[in-house]
């Protein structure tokens, strides 16, 4: 029945997972074991095949999957089944840790069922998170699981063992290390940091070389000229009134962190009246239709070797306004410049990191003009030590020395070159000429395949270490397992280097700590950054530089002249694969792109004026090549996209990724060249024939009924939105969007729901940005499966709660909109009343609930829910699934079988466990356990929005967020004329739109 | 024998006998039970031929029912938004077929509609294996039928201790359907008891004997016998004629008391009925021009009876066209958008070409029927009771697939594909519907033959007076006791 | 050790036990050849005072009833209780089901109502109509039967093809065997037997 599910997790070569018995038999600690425990029998357990020795074998290994499988991070190694105090088994314990996505460090909170990391939210105390976590991390918790990472150290393909890595490095001759480089990723570890000055101490001639796909060098290179030092740039959305974006996708797939949203929100939120006079402006400019975009009031199409050319003349317009062109680009330009100006120190520009040095440049200029500069914008040191290249610059350098030879031993900590690294730098051949080329890595992937040596590195829920934020806060990284696949950190790996006298990961780190921390109460200190997830010494003070215009204008002038010939071609990082790293997470993989709803894959973004003229349709596979670079790709036309410019996204087309990822999408990097890293102008786009099926999660694109016997279709009122003069006139207008007819029930009301707990939701469209994080944390939360391409491609993708994607206004410049549809939990539920068999019934407390043991999945009630929110399991889903993907179920939700429906519950576990912690506080004087206080219950999606645009609580509760929120005039029932009374309402958005470019 | 000769011919011009050839009693009792009496060899090679052919299409639909059963529904085309598809289009398929064969017993009888006595029972025989066909679709349309078997009825269970949501007209659906087999069963083994006691008085093998025996209940033909017969046969026929009113009155209740513009119709109940009563009547056509043939029953199954059929096609095939497009004034009239919407796309959408075929088979091919000579034409009127099904099964697949397609919010909306499993599924079925129907065919006496009898000595009167004693055609004196 | 019964002396037992035929003479029979012969038999044979008559014919004849004096069929009452009967069934279920044993708030819908339970109320009253009006043709006529002393008329195979035979009964009080066959003789009956029971 394989073929049904199209996503078969079963590997199609190789060790199906570790498990299973030759591999465990062949496993170093396996054999350790045997001789640990079987001394006298070991010879004949590991060489003899007789029939008992198999069944031993069988035991050993299941015996030692459950020890592995179950262990929390103890600096022994102890059975789960010698309890320590304190611990209760099958109770949440939740850990504080921090991970780093592409250079940025994010604090977290893991909550663990028996060792097992299942569920990931934001840390509230961590400045970068603020209680929020981004799809990307909460998706991160399944590569723990992931069948495919790597499980032994490899010697080219051989297995071999730890201790034959160390004796190998021993084995090193590397003098002064002149022959010695080391790639890694951004590093973002103080002890890491720590470890590498001592290295390149101890190897005075050897070089390190930092490399991300996604590199922010850019930024870095802008601050050197404007301000003469290397400088981490810190915008501040939350502080500024009118904020523009050349190319900074900062809501979605520039920022890895939630932070940005985290601030742009709080001046999109809409807590009271006067909050509307507080929401902020954002003008967008850029190529492809971005998250940011889709939020902006304004957006100004353009290519992205062009934003340069607007950057500059908006400089020339802040000094003196220009003269008002016709065109819509002058137009623009103009608007903006007065507005920032009026603005002044509430107003911002930011840069995104593909754009060059210089634009950032310009941008730090027009800010000092602002006197944005210290309000809106802060900076903190980039400072880096000696001998550290970075970005594509550094691993440009770095091939060149390996093509001449002159490096020996190459060590690549964590990341994926081969796959990842520019074209032309033919990165894999480079490889072959080093003698010694070491693999640290999650997974056997491209790179690892090329290296002599490859090391399984632990994830970071497996392994201590700790990471730094850019503005300098500390804070360390917890396990809460031990490594799965006896993986080791890259501290650890560089520890080994070093071959140091200490190399357990914990007590490096909590050393370099105690040395960091004061001596006093230094236990305790340490003790604390472990509860708090933040270290409590600042690693980095604010600076303030000064500009230096006239090397900003030098730059301008001496920038070279963007190349307007041919097609331009731009690399994005994925919303789901990232820069391939996520390529093998099949939540990701399922995660509908925020613009395109594409999954399982990436296309060509094309503008539809393009499209027309190449008359190309969705799904024609095009050939995009310049010179002797080429890559055949499918096409996908997305509205809003700048003509002349064509987007494809990072991560896909990976060939040794595992069974999720590999041959998934169109490998970017084949046509990405270390020159034109970032927008790659004067591409070919030619027609090949072939055509490619994309799978979507949405067809109809906006909210306009399609055109029908040409009577013109009317637009839908279902994401609705405002301009802030239009609401403050009429505040009713939003409600008044559709005309609802009071109804008479041939029914008396029948249910009293004016007691006790009324869960509701309110959703506010004005401060949901439609970055997904709530869509993944869901999944996490609620168990829900992934279907794989074919299944979506069918209409059946599980999500519970989905993000509808609205383009409006006209095809080629639309404006776009996010809406999240989860349950609405009508309290006239249409789904309810049609069930042959009650599976699915109202709560007392207005909870739309579903008994899935009791359905047999008529289907009914999904065809009578005018949300269509439910989704039913038409095969089985966890048919082919590893067992081990069983571990980051969550055991509060059932797994639901095949045949029967399931949807959004409010995340009643969550709703259920507030009662019994209330209750377990003890009871009133009445009797009574005592109320649940607003905040006490936080569905998973609610828990991790960074933009705080969902809202939930006891609508009974005036005290509450929500009760309060559903009182506002923009408040409306989607669909509620057809009187479903859902419990989930929207607050309308109200757009602070400039009158000079949008009559309202 | 060349009776007709002497027919009245005034009489006969106005009003032509519903059997011809001049048959007596004994003739009917020979030419009926001879069919079921035949040895295997005796039957026409045709016939084995086709029932071979018919039984492993019902092989095919056991393997899809079992390919289901073991993967789950995603082995059809059924997605989000359209959670049912051919599923529920077959069952509401069969069941209208299914409405033809009581209707024509039940409401004809009431109306003494006398030509009715040598279509009726085949059409009983018809819907009861419409109605089998239509039954599976409910139960393995389910994801989990094995629950669905006995959960969607009310058996006190203790695998929960819950009982049925009877505000769900699935469950009235369930009442509804298993009502209306169970009587119609028991109407069509009522009328058969006579006909099998006379199969049991002509009957030699001891085998045969018994079995006829067995089913005729010791039935003698007593005027006490025929006294409650008729009384309950009456009676069955009332309870009969509202039931086959309601039965499709309560399928089309499960989109009627729905919310999705397109199902949210009050016009549904009438109009379902008028169209089960079209399909059901094109179906009996089918089958009984095709019985007529191989089973050579010309002289009961008259082109009279044909025609009546014919115009009864006719005017319901009208109904239905007036109900499309009333059901397109209403969504204008309304003022709902979604409806209007739903309608518009409905003819104009990416279903157009669904819409448009069943608009033309079922509102434009009838019309045809106006014409006399058409309407009389056996070749002719076979053709379009074939295109009056398959209008028919197009008209339930656009109210389902295309009302679910595109409902309220334009980011839900889907297209529907069917797989094989679908396609083989229903082809199955109505291999499972000829199967049962040709068996029947051979078996049990098609024409009711106690009823024929009847009409035919109130027909009498057609004939010339000097045969009056003749009809029996035994002259032979009787002897003494 | 006792003989077992002869054929002949088992058919004996066996109809004493179902109580066929005690005073040895079942009925007087003679056929027709047309229903309208079969009605105006009837009606001399009433005439003649001769009231415990019964026919045997191939179809319902019309006029027949009336003819040999047979009263109205009881069935409908039958039937109409039973159909009571189910209508109450049908309420009650659902009363109990929605209001008394599982109570469940579901689309915001009363747990009982008239509405709601019209469909399957309609449905059992007419499930349990029909299956009395079934079952009551055949307990009315005292079916199934295993054997009748009828089946003994040489002509009774044909009392289901084209024979319509006029029956006059022995327990008639006007009944005489010899009187009896000749007045169905004045009748115009054919093959006239006196059957024994």
């Amino acid at each position: 029945m394989t073929s049904l599910v199209q996503i078969k997790f079963a590997p199609k070569t190789g060790p199906k997972y570790w498990r299973s018995l030759d591999q465990a038999a062949n496993a170093p600690e396996f054999r350790q074991w045997v001789e640990r425990e079987f001394p006298s029998t070991a010879a004949d357990m590991l060489d003899g095949n007789s029939r008992r020795t198999i069944l031993k074998l069988m035991a050993a290994s299941f015996g030692m999957a459950g020890l592995v499988a179950c262990s929390r991070p103890e600096l022994r190694f102890a059975p789960q089944a010698r309890l320590q105090e304190d611990y209760i088994p099958g109770s949440p314990y939740n850990y504080t840790t921090s991970v780093v996505i592409n250079g940025q460090a994010t604090g977290l909170v893991v909550k663990t069922y028996d060792g097992r990391p299942v569920k990931v939210e934001g840390n509230p105390d961590h400045p970068n998170s603020l209680g929020a976590a981004t799809a990307m991390m909460q998706a991160s918790v399944l590569d723990i699981y992931d069948p495919d990472r790597s499980k032994f150290v490899l010697n080219g393909k051989q297995d071999s063992t730890w201790e034959a890595f160390a004796t190998a490095v021993r084995g090193l001759n590397l003098a002064d290390g002149s022959g010695l480089r080391i790639l890694s990723e951004t590093v973002a570890s103080p002890t890491l940091d720590g470890l590498r000055t001592q290295l390149l101490a101890k190897y005075p001639a050897a070089r390190w070389v930092e490399y991300d796909p996604v590199s922010r060098e850019n930024s870095r290179a802008g601050s050197i000229l404007a301000f003469g030092q290397a400088l981490y740039v810190h915008p501040q959305f939350d502080k500024a009134k009118v904020i523009l974006s050349l190319d900074f996708d900062f809501l979605g797939l520039d920022s890895p962190s939630p932070l940005a949203t985290k601030q742009f929100s709080k001046r999109r939120l809409v807590a009271t009246e006067e909050d509307i006079d507080n929401i902020s402006r954002l003008y967008v400019v850029e190529s492809q239709f971005s998250l940011t975009g889709a939020n902006a009031e304004h957006r100004l199409r353009s290519r992205g070797s062009e934003v340069k050319q607007f950057a500059q003349d908006l400089l020339a317009a802040v000094n003196a306004p220009p003269a008002a062109g016709s065109d819509r680009r002058s137009q623009f330009l103009a608007a903006v410049a007065k507005d920032l100006k009026a603005g002044g120190a509430e107003a911002l520009v930011v840069v995104g990191p593909r754009q060059p040095a210089v634009v950032h440049a310009l941008a730090h200029q027009i800010n000092q003009l602002l006197g944005a500069n210290g309000k809106t914008v802060t900076f903190t040191s980039a400072a880096r030590v000696d001998r550290v290249d970075a970005g594509v610059e550094g691993l440009r350098t770095l091939a060149a020395a390996m093509n001449g030879s002159q490096v020996s031993t190459l060590i690549v900590l964590g990341g994926n070159p081969v796959y990842s690294a520019p074209v032309d730098l033919d990165f894999g051949a480079a490889l072959a000429k080093v003698a010694a080329s070491i693999h640290l890595g999650q997974a056997v992937n491209e790179t690892a395949a090329a290296s002599k040596w490859h090391l399984p590195e632990a994830h970071f829920m497996e392994a201590w270490g700790d990471t730094r934020t850019t503005s300098g806060v500390a804070s360390i990284q917890q396990p809460m397992i031990d490594p799965l696949y006896g993986g080791k950190s890259t501290i650890e790996v560089v520890a080994e280097l070093l071959d140091l006298p200490e190399k357990r990961g914990y007590q490096i780190v909590k050393n370099f700590w105690a040395a960091q921390l004061p001596a006093v109460g230094r236990e305790n200190a340490w003790r604390k950054s472990l509860n708090d997830g933040v270290v409590p010494v600042s690693m980095m003070a604010v600076v303030t530089p000064v500009l230096n215009a006239a090397s900003v204008s030098a730059a301008v002038a001496a920038a070279p002249v963007a190349a307007s010939n041919g097609i331009e071609v731009a690399f994005v990082p994925s919303g789901s694969a990232w820069d391939g790293t996520f390529s093998n997470n099949a939540w990701m993989q399922e995660t509908p792109d925020s613009m395109t709803k594409l999954v399982w894959g990436n296309a060509v973004l094309v503008s539809p004026a393009m499209a027309r003229q190449q008359s190309l349709a969705n799904g024609d596979m095009v050939s995009l090549s310049q010179g002797k670079y080429k890559v055949d790709a499918a096409v996908m036309i997305q509205p809003g996209q700048a003509d002349g410019a064509v987007t494809l996204s990072l991560g896909y087309g990976r060939t040794r990724s595992g069974n999720v990822g590999d041959a998934v999408g169109f490998n970017a990097n084949l046509i990405r060249t270390s020159e034109n890293f970032f927008y790659a102008p004067g591409f070919a786009v030619a027609k090949t024939g072939a055509t490619h099926i994309h799978a979507t999660t949405q067809e109809h694109g906006t909210m306009q009924e399609p055109e029908l016997l040409g009577i013109v279709g009317k637009i839908r009122p279902v994401f609705r939105e405002t301009t802030i003069e239009e609401y403050k006139k009429e505040p009713a207008v939003i409600k008044e969007m559709v005309e609802v007819p009071v109804l008479e029930s041939i029914h008396p009301a029948v249910v009293d729901y004016s007691t006790g707990y009324q869960w509701g939701m309110a959703i506010d469209l004005g401060s949901c940005t439609g970055c997904n994080a709530c869509v993944v944390a869901c999944q996490a939360e609620n168990n829900t499966p992934v279907v794989g391409k074919d299944q979506v491609l069918r209409g059946r993708e599980m999500h519970w709660l989905r993000i509808d994607r609205y383009y409006v206004g006209d095809e080629e410049d639309p404006r776009a909109v996010e809406q999240p549809i989860p349950c609405m939990q009508c309290e006239n539920a249409p789904c309810e009343y049609v069930c042959p068999v009650a599976a699915t019934t109202h709560s007392p407390e207005g909870l739309n609930d579903m008994a899935y043991n009791r359905c047999v999945g008529t289907r009914y009630c999904a065809n009578n829910c005018p949300y269509k929110v439910r989704h039913f399991n038409f095969l089985n889903y966890h048919k082919n699934q590893p067992d081990i993907l069983a571990m980051v179920q969550n055991p509060e939700v059932t797994v639901r079988m095949r045949g029967i429906m399931e949807k959004c519950t409010y995340c009643v576990q969550r709703i259920q466990n507030a009662k019994i912690t209330a209750k377990a506080d003890g009871r009133q004087s009445d009797g009574t356990p005592r109320e649940i206080k607003d905040g006490d219950v936080v569905t998973a999606c609610q828990q991790t929005c960074p933009a705080d645009a969902i809202a939930f609580g006891n609508i009974n509760d005036p005290t509450s967020r929500v009760s309060k929120l559903k009182k506002q005039e923009r408040n409306y029932g989607l669909l509620e004329e057809l009187q479903t009374k859902p419990r989930t309402t929207y607050l309308g958005r109200l757009r602070n739109v400039n009158p000079e470019l949008e009559k309202s | 024998m060349s009776v007709a000769v002497r027919q009245n011919p005034q009489l006969l011009e106005t009003n032509p006998p519903l059997v011809k050839g001049g048959k007596d009693f004994h003739d009917v009792t020979e030419d009926i039970s001879s069919i079921t009496e035949a040895k295997v060899f005796e039957t026409p090679m045709k016939y084995w031929i086709t029932l071979a052919c018919t039984g492993s299409i019902v092989v095919l639909l056991g393997a899809m029912l079992a390919w289901l059963v073991a993967n789950g529904i995603g082995v059809w085309g059924n997605n989000r938004p359209i959670g049912w598809a051919w599923d529920i289009t077959n069952f509401v398929f069969w069941i209208g077929i299914g409405h033809a064969g009581t209707l024509i017993s039940a409401i004809l009888f009431l109306f003494r509609q006398k030509w009715r006595t040598s279509i009726n029972r085949s059409a009983e025989a018809m819907t009861i294996f419409a109605v089998m066909c239509a039954g599976l679709f409910p139960l393995f349309h389910t994801g989990r039928p094995w629950r669905a078997a006995y959960w969607l009825f009310p058996i006190p269970n203790t695998d929960l201790n819950m009982w049925q949501n009877f505000r769900s007209p699935l469950i009235w659906d369930v009442f509804a359907v298993s009502t209306y087999f169970t009587i119609s069963a028991l109407f069509w083994f009522t009328g058969l008891v006579p006909d099998l006691a006379t199969l049991r008085d002509r009957a030699t093998g001891t085998v045969k004997k018994f079995v006829f025996g067995f089913l005729s209940l010791g039935w003698r033909g007593s005027a006490r016998h025929w006294r409650n017969y008729e009384a309950g046969y009456m009676i069955l026929a009332g309870l009969s004629t509202p039931l086959v009113l309601s039965v499709h009155s309560v399928v089309s209740f499960d989109f009627a008391t729905s919310v999705i513009p397109g199902w949210h119709t009050t016009i549904f109940p009438p109009y379902f009925v008028a169209g089960a009563i079209f399909s059901g009547f094109a179906c009996v056509m089918t089958l009984l021009i095709i019985a007529r043939w191989t089973l050579n029953l010309h002289d009961y199954i008259t082109i009279k009876h044909l025609e009546n059929m014919n115009k009864i096609i006719l005017v319901t095939g009208s109904i239905v066209g007036y109900a499309y497009c009333t059901e397109f004034f209403i969504a204008w009239y309304s003022g709902n958008p979604y409806e209007r919407f739903t309608f518009l796309n409905r003819a104009f959408g990416p279903y157009w070409w669904a819409y448009w075929m069943m608009f033309s088979c079922n509102v434009f091919s009838p019309q045809f029927y106006w014409s006399k000579t058409l309407r009389r034409s056996v070749p002719f009127m076979f053709v379009i009771s074939i295109i009056v099904n398959i209008g028919m099964w197009f008209e339930r697949f656009v109210i389902i697939a295309t009302s679910l397609s595109r409902d309220f919010l334009p980011s839900s909306w889907g297209y529907f594909r069917p797989t094989y499993v679908d396609i083989s599924t229903f082809i199955g079925t109505i291999g499972l519907f000829l199967t049962l129907f040709l068996l029947f065919a051979r078996f049990l006496p098609m024409i009711a033959i106690s009823e024929v009898k009847g009409v035919l000595a109130n027909e009498k009167h057609l004939f010339a007076p000097e045969r009056q004693g003749a009809v029996t055609g035994h002259e032979e004196a009787p002897k003494h006791a | 050790m006792p003989n077992p019964p002869s054929q002949a002396e088992a058919i004996e037992q066996f109809k004493e036990r179902l109580g066929i035929g005690r005073d040895k003479t079942y009925a007087a029979m003679g056929a027709f050849h047309t229903p309208d012969a079969l009605v105006e038999a009837g009606k001399k044979i009433y005439a003649m005072g001769y009231r415990k008559l019964d026919t045997m014919t191939p179809f319902p004849v019309h006029g027949i009833d009336d003819a040999i004096g047979i009263p109205r069929s009881k069935l409908g009452w039958i039937v109409v209780c039973f159909a009571m009967l189910g209508l109450l069934a049908a309420q009650g279920l659902m009363y109990y089901v929605g209001v008394i044993n599982y109570p469940l708030i579901i689309g915001g819908k009363p747990l009982f109502d008239f509405t709601f339970t019209i469909p399957v109320t309609f449905e059992l009253t007419v499930l349990f109509g029909g299956i009395s009006a079934m079952v009551g043709i055949f307990a009315l006529n005292g079916l199934p039967q295993l054997y009748h002393p009828s089946m003994k008329y040489k002509q009774f195979h044909r009392t289901s093809d084209d024979l319509f035979v006029l029956v006059v009964e022995a327990d008639d009080p006007q009944f005489d065997a010899r009187q009896t066959a000749i007045d169905l003789h004045a009748v115009g009956a054919q093959d006239v037997e006196v059957v024994e029971g």
